[in-house]
């Protein structure tokens, strides 16, 4: 057990690329052996992680389960992983979600399966390093090659326009993470200069000084890199196409899982880094996210095709995220880091929805559907309480959040706060007036009539999701007390500088006086 | 937890518990369905007894079952706060639940989704009683959403018929347009005093600046706005009796909507320190009663006509704790809720009995063939009307000897016109549908309704008889006031009584007001003595801004619903496609052209960009390092 937990990151990391090798032997032919496999073994892995939930030191904010090796000795690259209380519960929704999507694709996929899921059990690896990744050098191979299997997969198991979706994917990602690439670069330099010595070591560059000037082009660079991920209005438009083409898995990967790399990469590595043009920058950020949380809405509402507005939602919600981070309260991160979490639930479920009702009648138009609430009891309460969770009902897990973001940004920030909780308003009409139209009234298209409602597997993928929904809702205590040391730690270092900021800014005034 | 807090939690824990029983085996259950569901209610109201006889023998409580979010400086607990207000809401809340609940066994006798509604029903009194008993603002407002997200569903119960689902989904949303500014006000409470405690912050409020207070004041009556249908947010209301009549009835009449003037009530402290919210409050309060009334004058459909009787009694409710009158408000929230809830019983009974007919002019002569339901239905009708010794009459009339001897003459003179309104619109229904000739469609087999539906209408109808000689006048030394005052105390008195004319004086103006209000209904429609067509052309464009509900749902629609849906479409079609994408793409071109000389080292495999992004990092360090 000791010896377990010690490298339990390396073992979450590279089981599923081993699992992946292990199938790899195995004859495409044995369709069914390949799907059942892979599917067990990721939820092995999901089991393994569980671990990590209950070994994790809730009070503590230093990094847990660390494990140092020295890798590329001649520029200090390190195989340097582990976790605080933010990547932990990034690596369980990974690795959660990594299962849901292999157990629901087992209709979707029906071409190559053996690639298919070699390909998600690779992701998965990708994923988790690079949420576990402290070295740089190490973070950023995960990152990059976390966007070849996506790229294959919206690539071939992808609808109508995939290879268009599939390259603007690429390329816009491929854009920012080489802007980002040149700002880490910079810092690496900057830090040999002042210390003599290479390290890849975030932790340890954390303390180097960057010049204002620079560190604001640094940022803008950096910004730029994990805001197209997030998306951050108006780097967005990549988003719904990629959703629209890719499968259902892919789709939930993405909404779940890939998103989140922009708000961790702020939270691990932008931020700390250049705090200083960080608190400059803010406000121009807070507009950002706050025309995000609008415009995802309203552009939302009037969307036809089902995925394309479930993805505008995402655009919305994520500009409730920024907020909350940017506005860098104790309250307001927490809360973000927390819907960091819910975001990945009830999107990655919406789109399991969408996934079903378009595996019955291969459209997703919402104006195909309607009325079918009755055929498909079950579905329709489940979706509900989906919707009622994107919405941020209260009671359920999007409220908690959501609320925690508004009220700790209210304070400093009430301007943008009134703004974006009016955004409150919209999700009830786009999701509401959506669910209306697929589900209830009459049945007015004829194909619609023989509608089937879940089976046995799609109630066991989504069932997780709705029990994470109320359990958060009703008592997000477990996952608070992780992320609060964390995030209280992060607010006081970022606040330090603050600090320092506005000394300077006096100094500066009194100079010019 | 002791006997007492275990007392309090098993109100709630019965009504959820069926909810769940229901709502996922209810395919099993068939008619028991009915049973289950209103045995759960029924337990709770006797617990709910039990509850407030401990109160009033002894003092208020706090029971805390669990700590829900702790993250940083916020901490907010699931606790209950029991004092002598919440303890009359859950005696009412719970006792017209049960009889509404028993009343739906008859009433929804068929319906393939009986187990289904029973469901819905337990799963909305639950969530009403944790309304009733939070101890903080958070708590409240997720219930304050519950309780509204119940009502979405039952309105849209029948969601098969595109005007029940729309119904629905604009109750919601207007709703939260409400919720939107009551949201922001527990965020402010939080920011401004750093907890959300009532107790604590009502004890924070004397020491904060007047602005602060006002502003938390008006946003949390937004809330109460939305939620209990005032102007201008009142319109999801009348298309709320979309619904099952006795959800209308249960919810939109006697509990939910008058969830708005319990939150006044409950926060006297905060709106009595700010005069010019409370001042807001009242006047939208008179406003929307007559406004309300006003409308309800000249409507055929039965049900609609009662749910603006329903605004408008809110508004009277509104007027009361907007000038600091906070137990009359109470009294009549009470006694509204049994005669109000007892009108749509006896309303549902008639639907019930014309096969789902509800326009006013396809009925008549009623009387004959229904006698039960007419007798309760203008026992109703009396209580509406203020006419004594009704339960109404006691309580509209402590709220307008109020208003008068507080000085707020326009609100009086208001509410006087409005009590002349409401008796001539609710006789108005009377005569054309239990006297009168008979408009009827033959074929419709007339029928009065079956016992376990009728029994609950003469229990509320008794209620509805009696239940104002606890607040007998002068109502400052009555029964109810004296129990309930207690919990006001500790209001600021910002308006004292200028006037001490005694209250006979009084209520025999509004009698007389009602009186009349029901002899001009009964020139109109019994004695036919005015050309109604004549009069309708005279007064025409009165007569079609009151019919076409002073138009404000296309006011609304023009202004903000069709405006938003071009500049959203205008947003996607021009700003997305067009300018952004368009820009990348026009960048993505420029590369591409840019590099069409290196196009051969490209073979657009992915893979390769990745190697050759990898091969460049390593160079790059690997240069520096050399350096």
């Amino acid at each position: 057990m000791g010896l377990f937990l010690k490298y339990i990151l390396s073992i979450l990391i590279f089981f599923p690329l081993v699992s992946g090798i292990f199938l790899f032997f195995i004859n495409k032919e044995n369709e069914r052996l390949l799907r059942n496999l892979a599917t067990f073994l990721s939820l092995v892995e999901f089991i393994i992680s569980i671990f990590l939930f209950v070994y994790f030191k809730s009070s503590a904010y230093e990094f847990q389960f660390v494990e140092k090796f020295r890798w590329i000795k001649t520029f200090g690259a390190t195989y340097y992983l582990g976790i605080d209380g933010v990547s932990l519960f990034l690596i369980l929704l990974t690795t959660l979600l990594s299962f849901i999507s292999l157990l629901s694709s087992y209709k979707y996929v029906k071409v190559h399966v053996k690639e298919f899921v070699i390909l998600m059990l690779a992701l998965e690896t990708f994923m988790i390093g690079t949420f576990a990744a402290l070295d740089i050098l190490l973070f950023y191979l995960f990152w990059e090659f976390m966007l070849i299997p996506m790229y294959f997969i919206i690539g071939i198991w992808g609808s109508a326009r995939k290879i268009y979706s599939a390259v603007k994917f690429i390329l816009y990602t491929l854009a920012g993470s080489l802007i980002m690439l040149f700002g880490l670069i910079v810092i690496f330099i900057l830090h040999y200069d002042q210390t003599g010595s290479f390290t890849f070591n975030i932790l340890k560059l954390y303390h180097t000084h960057i010049p204002l000037g620079l560190q604001i082009i640094l940022f803008i660079a950096i910004f730029i890199g994990f805001a197209v991920k997030v998306p951050v209005f108006p780097f967005h438009t990549w988003l719904a196409d990629a959703h629209t083409e890719a499968p259902t898995a892919g789709s939930v990967i993405l909404a779940g899982v890939l998103l989140k790399f922009g708000i961790y990469g702020f939270f691990r590595f932008a931020i700390p880094l250049m705090p200083e043009a960080t608190l400059i920058l803010t406000p121009f950020i807070l507009v950002l996210a706050v025309i995000g949380i609008i415009y995802g809405a309203l552009v939302s509402m009037v969307q036809k095709d089902l995925k394309r507005l479930v993805a505008f939602s995402s655009i919305s919600h994520m500009g409730f995220i920024m907020l909350g981070l940017f506005a860098m309260t104790a309250i307001s991160v927490d809360g973000s880091i927390l819907q960091l979490i819910n975001h990945g639930i009830s999107t990655g479920a919406l789109f399991l929805f969408v996934g079903m009702l378009y595996e019955r009648r291969h459209t997703r138009l919402i104006s195909d559907f309607g009325g079918i609430a009755k055929k498909v009891p079950i579905l329709a309460a489940l979706f509900m309480i989906t919707v009622l969770s994107s919405i941020g009902l209260p009671g359920l897990n999007g409220f908690v959040g959501e609320f925690l973001i508004l009220v700790g940004s209210f304070k400093q920030y009430t301007v943008f706060t009134v703004i974006a909780t009016s955004g409150v308003i919209f999700a009830a009409v786009y999701l509401l007036w959506m669910f209306q139209r697929v589900m209830f009234q009459n049945i007015t298209n004829s194909k619609n009539e023989q509608f089937k409602d879940m089976d046995l597997r799609e109630i066991v993928t989504i069932i997780p999701l709705i029990f994470l929904m109320l359990y958060i809702g009703l008592y997000p205590t477990p996952f608070l007390s992780r992320i609060d040391p964390t995030v209280t730690h992060f607010v006081n270092m970022i606040n330090h500088h603050k600090y320092a900021y506005n000394l300077i800014k006096a100094k500066i005034g009194l100079f010019n006086a | 937890m002791d006997t007492k807090d275990l007392l309090v939690w098993s109100i709630p824990f019965f009504p959820m518990l069926g909810a769940i029983l229901l709502g996922v085996f209810g395919k099993y259950l068939k008619n028991y369905a009915g049973y289950i569901g209103s045995i759960s209610i029924v337990i709770s109201f006797l617990f709910s007894v039990a509850l407030f006889i401990t109160v009033a023998s002894t003092h208020g409580f706090t029971a805390i079952l669990y700590p829900w979010i702790y993250a940083s400086t916020f901490k907010t607990n699931i606790s209950t706060y029991i004092d002598r207000l919440s303890v009359i809401m859950l005696v009412m809340v719970t006792g017209v639940s049960a009889l509404v609940h028993i009343y739906s066994i008859g009433y929804m006798k068929g319906d393939k989704g009986f187990a289904r509604y029973f469901s819905y029903m337990n799963l909305f009194v639950f969530s009403m009683i944790m309304l009733v008993l939070a101890n903080n603002f958070l708590l409240l407002y997720v219930f304050w959403e519950a309780v509204g997200f119940c009502s979405y569903i039952l309105i849209g119960f029948w969601y098969e018929k595109k005007s029940a689902s729309d119904a629905a989904k604009k109750a919601f949303i207007v709703n939260r347009v409400g919720d939107f500014g009551f949201g922001l006000g527990v965020m402010l409470i939080f920011v401004s005093t750093g907890t959300l405690n009532y107790t604590s912050v009502f004890g924070m409020m004397p020491s904060l600046p007047g602005y602060l207070v006002t502003i938390i004041a008006l946003l949390l009556f937004a809330g109460a706005v939305g939620k209990s249908a005032q102007f201008p947010l009142h319109i999801w209301l009348p298309d709320a009796m979309e619904g099952p009549t006795p959800v209308s009835s249960l919810i939109h009449a006697a509990t939910m909507v008058t969830a708005g003037v319990y939150l006044v009530a409950r926060c006297h402290v905060i709106f009595s320190y700010s005069p010019f919210a409370s001042h807001v409050v009242a006047y939208i309060g008179g406003f929307t009663a007559f406004l309300a009334a006003f409308i309800a004058l000249t409507q055929y459909d039965i049900k609609r006509i009662i749910a603006y009787s329903t605004i408008s009694q809110l508004g009277y409710m509104f007027m009361a704790v907007g000038i600091g009158s906070y137990a009359a408000g109470i009294f009549h929230l009470i006694s509204h809720a049994v005669f109000k809830g007892l009108l749509f019983l006896t309303a549902g009974s008639v639907m019930h009995a014309m096969s789902g007919e509800l326009d006013l002019r396809k009925m008549g002569k009623l009387y004959s063939k229904m006698k039960i339901t007419a007798v309760t239905f203008i026992v109703g009708a009396l209580a509406l009307s203020g006419i004594p010794p009704f339960s109404g009459f006691f309580s509209k009339d402590a709220i307008l000897a109020d208003t008068f001897n507080k000085g707020y003459y326009i609100l009086w003179i208001m509410g006087e016109v409005t009590a002349f309104m409401t008796a001539f619109y609710i006789f108005r229904i009377i005569f054309r549908v239990f006297f009168g000739e008979s408009h009827v469609d033959p074929s419709v087999h007339v029928h009065e309704s079956s016992k376990v539906m009728t029994i609950p209408m003469i229990i509320l109808a008794s209620l509805a008889a009696v239940v104002g000689f606890i607040g007998i006048p002068p109502f400052d030394h009555s029964l109810f006031y004296l129990f309930l005052h207690r919990d006001f105390q500790n209001s600021f008195v910002f308006s004292p009584f200028v006037n001490y004319y005694p209250w006979f004086l009084l209520s025999s103006i509004s009698v007389l007001a009602g009186a009349l209000g029901i002899y001009t209904a009964y020139l109109f429609y019994i004695k036919q003595a005015f050309d109604t067509e004549k009069i309708k052309r005279i007064f025409k464009p009165v007569y079609e801004l009151s019919f076409n509900k002073v138009y404000i749902d296309e006011i609304y629609d023009q202004l903000i619903v069709t405006p938003l849906k071009n500049f959203s479409v205008y947003l996607w079609r021009v700003v997305d496609t067009f300018v952004i994408d368009g820009a990348v793409n026009g960048l993505a071109q420029g590369f591409a052209s840019f590099s069409g000389r290196v196009r051969r080292v490209q073979n657009g495999m992915v893979m390769s960009y990745a190697l050759t992004l990898m091969i460049g990092v390593i160079a790059l360090l690997a240069y520096y390092f050399i350096k």
